[in-house]
């Protein structure tokens, strides 16, 4: 368990200092998030009771769109020089690799999220810490990722992956998506815990549920 | 005996009637292979014979559609993380980052193998396949002969028992074919099973203690090295491929 715990971490940093090198995800995705924000802001004006019924909305098809492009690349790094079956000859359960992309792909997402937040906030006027924010991005973007990390390794033989990732892979997060969306209205609304606590439930246990599927298909995914 | 400990046998890997398909094309057909410990063998045959499909199943990369390989008396499917860590793999693909160093590639996989003493284990392959003054360059900037070489030192980290070796001299200019000739002989040690693919004739009749010609997924000759007449092999390659060199 320490070991593959280590090696889990070997994965990640190698994807940490590749990403460091390259700045391939971060810079194509934070753009991509910060011109879905600029754009729908000059579609609705931030003062109105309109804006507040739509910048959940606004702020997750901007990380929903912002991850799935993000998650492209995951495992498209391991495709050159067929580096993928350098991975999958150690001598690792292949669930140390799903864990390895999944933490990489979580930290990217996350890191996009702490630049995108403040400034949707600022944008609306709102106050730059909600602490009820911060959970439901967290539950949301781990259900996202742990799903999209296997929708990745799946997508990385198929020939217009770029087109196949979103179709296969938005119709399976949508539950989360949705229950994400609910939740932020709860938040900037200012309504009380009590009424997001279904939506982070629901957020919970898809959570759960995506995490331990994609664990055991995943070994399926990427053996031929 | 105690039933959970492989049989013994002098057979480094056993293949019993392995065949695999994709769809309807079958891409290997009843292939029955036995490999002595230490025994190198070679594996000729035309593209599309089935050879890097064969590679792939022996190294735990692929599974068979139907039959049996066995390490060291141990089906490769009972245990595959423990059969990979005697198994070194060097492709035409190099498995490797461009974008980290040759230290940083060897690191990594180093660690994902759980070697004890890396640092020592780096400087040794490294030295293996002459490449210390190029340690910290980044890999994609060295020439497709050391990123090989670099491709070896990988292979070689954990000290692998079994070697496959599946077209390496693939891209090659032919001086760097001589250079990583000289490099895989380095490692083709007497104690060391290596299987290896080519298209080359004379490299794998030089290093192969027994070759075996695949055609159309099926072996169809196979000989001990002392039974081969060197000079008319090209002839012989040719009557069961259809194909020259």
């Amino acid at each position: 368990m320490k070991g593959s715990v280590g090696k889990i971490f070997t994965i990640f940093w190698k994807d940490i200092l590749l990403e460091i090198r390259t700045k391939e995800i971060i810079t194509s995705v934070l753009v991509f998030a910060l011109l879905v924000l600029v754009i729908f802001n000059f579609a609705f004006e931030p003062e109105t009771a309109t804006m507040g019924l739509v910048a959940p909305g606004i702020l997750w098809v901007a990380f929903t769109f912002a991850g799935v492009l993000g998650l492209n690349r995951v495992f498209a790094i391991e495709r050159g020089n067929s580096r993928l079956a350098g991975l999958l000859l150690c001598p690792v359960d292949h669930m140390v690799i799903y864990w390895g992309k999944l933490l990489g792909s979580f930290t990217f997402m996350l890191a996009i999220e702490i630049v995108v937040t403040p400034i949707f906030l600022a944008l609306l006027n709102l106050p730059l810490l909600l602490p009820r924010l911060i959970l439901i991005i967290v539950l949301a973007t781990l259900g996202f990722t742990s799903v999209g990390t296997l929708f990745s390794a799946l997508a990385i033989n198929i020939r217009a992956r770029d087109i196949m990732l979103p179709i296969l892979f938005l119709p399976i997060v949508v539950p989360v998506v949705i229950a994400a969306v609910e939740a932020t209205v709860v938040v900037l609304q200012g309504d009380p815990w009590g009424d997001m606590l279904t939506w982070l439930q629901i957020m919970i246990a898809f959570d759960i549920i995506y995490l331990v599927v994609s664990t055991l298909v995943f070994q399926y995914v990427v053996e031929a | 005996m105690n039933k959970t400990e492989p049989e013994l046998t002098t057979w480094a890997i056993e293949v019993e009637a392995l065949s695999k398909s994709f769809g309807n094309n079958r891409a290997l057909s009843d292939i029955d292979l036995k490999v002595g410990r230490g025994e190198h063998v070679t594996v000729f045959g035309p593209n599309g014979a089935g050879k890097t499909t064969l590679v792939r199943i022996l190294s735990t990369l692929s599974k068979p559609s139907t039959g049996m390989v066995r390490m060291d008396g141990e089906d490769i499917r009972s245990d595959p993380a423990k059969i990979r860590r005697r198994i070194g793999m060097v492709s035409h693909e190099t498995f490797l980052y461009d974008d980290l160093t040759v230290y940083e590639n060897l690191k990594f996989y180093g660690k994902m193998y759980g070697i004890p003493s890396l640092e020592e284990h780096i400087h040794e392959v490294v030295s293996q396949v002459k490449l210390e003054s190029r340690l910290y360059d980044r890999v994609g900037i060295l020439s497709h002969g050391m990123q090989q070489r670099v491709s070896i030192a990988r292979a070689m980290i954990h000290s692998p028992s079994v070697m496959f070796l599946d077209e390496p001299e693939v891209g090659l200019d032919p001086r760097a074919v001589i250079m990583l000739r000289d490099v895989l002989e380095s490692i083709n040690t007497p104690e060391r099973t290596v299987v290896m693919t080519t298209h080359n004739l004379k490299q794998g009749l030089e290093m192969g203690d027994r070759v075996v010609i695949l055609n159309r997924g099926k072996i169809v000759y196979q000989a001990s090295k002392g039974d081969i007449d060197m000079a008319n092999f090209p002839e012989v390659y040719e009557h069961y491929t259809g194909t020259a060199e």
